[in-house]
């Protein structure tokens, strides 16, 4: 019977991508700094330890960027979809805010492993 | 499948000469149906937090392509597809991406459908979970990062829901269209 080739076909696929975010999930590490790229380019870098509320301008719009309690998190912004505002806040290392209107990326970088290897 | 001639002075009969105009033809209209896909696609932005999910509407064309006209051919919309849409709408340097992510998963539906264990769904969610793997690994070699693995789990997912709805219209293609040589 195909059909249950296929279904087990599926199932491996999904338990395999759960696996891959469990793995990821329980090495996560917290991140030191938010930083903004406009288009690719980095703009600017925020320490996530103290707490801020700053605008990123781009060509194509803003959105207003707040870090509070060690997380970064996009609470406005001018476009019609709203989902950079809608994503959750982030803090650990590689995660990423994207507003693809205003091509606007915010991602933690720097968690303590870095700063060990700035460090020696 | 007829080839070429063997000898260049070979003439070809009338029936050669009908067999090799009408895989021209067809060829030519596969290549505009995916190429027309991939556009209605680019023009559609669908803003995601996870880079790189889509439905891979083009995919449609090269699983039909797949059934009706074998590996070989689906191969090569495939490949031109990508290169086309590379070198027009889409980003020169998405096309390595693209590239390696459309042979990953021909390679991989072909070597499934083979086995002869799976249907058409099977085989195109294969497909697509192979299409985002051989994406992101590229992307990945290439910016020399492994953190992009983190979208790996989302990229799978969405690949296995986008290779089922391909799957199931291309099914629905494939009962409608004649077996083509």
């Amino acid at each position: 019977m195909r059909k249950k080739w296929d279904l087990l076909l599926i199932a491996g696929i999904l338990i395999t991508a759960a696996a891959i975010w469990l793995y990821f999930r329980s090495v996560r590490t917290e991140g030191a700094e938010a930083v903004v790229f406009v288009d690719g380019e980095e703009t600017a870098r925020y320490s996530l330890e103290e707490s801020l509320e700053t605008e990123i301008s781009s060509p194509w719009g803003s959105n207003l960027l707040v870090i509070e309690e060690g997380r970064a998190k996009i609470i406005e912004a001018d476009c019609p979809d709203k989902l950079c505002v809608n994503q959750k806040a982030i803090r650990f290392q590689g995660e990423s805010i994207i507003c693809l209107p205003h091509r606007v990326t915010v991602t933690i970088e720097g968690g303590q492993e870095n700063e060990l290897d700035g460090v020696s | 499948m007829t080839e070429y001639p063997d000898s260049p002075g070979k003439m070809l009969g009338k029936e050669e000469h009908f067999m090799k105009t009408g895989k021209v033809a067809r060829y030519g209209l596969l290549i505009a149906l995916a190429f027309i896909f991939s556009y209605i696609e680019s023009v559609i932005v669908v803003p995601v937090p996870v880079p790189g999910i889509k439905l891979g509407l083009a995919n449609l064309v090269v699983v039909a392509a797949l059934y009706r006209t074998g590996g070989k051919s689906a191969a090569v919309v495939s490949v031109i597809r990508v290169v086309l849409v590379g070198l027009t709408f889409n980003n020169p340097v998405m096309m390595l991406y693209s590239l390696a992510g459309c042979s990953l998963s021909l390679l991989l539906m072909v070597l499934l459908k083979r086995t002869e264990r799976f249907s058409i769904v099977g085989v195109s969610v294969a497909g697509g979970a192979a299409h985002n793997l051989g994406q992101i690994a590229v992307a990945a070699f290439m910016l020399e990062t492994s953190a992009l693995f983190y979208y790996l789990p989302a990229l799978l997912v969405s690949g296995c829901v986008a290779g089922t709805v391909i799957g199931i219209a291309g099914a629905e293609i494939v009962k409608r269209l004649p077996p083509l040589s």
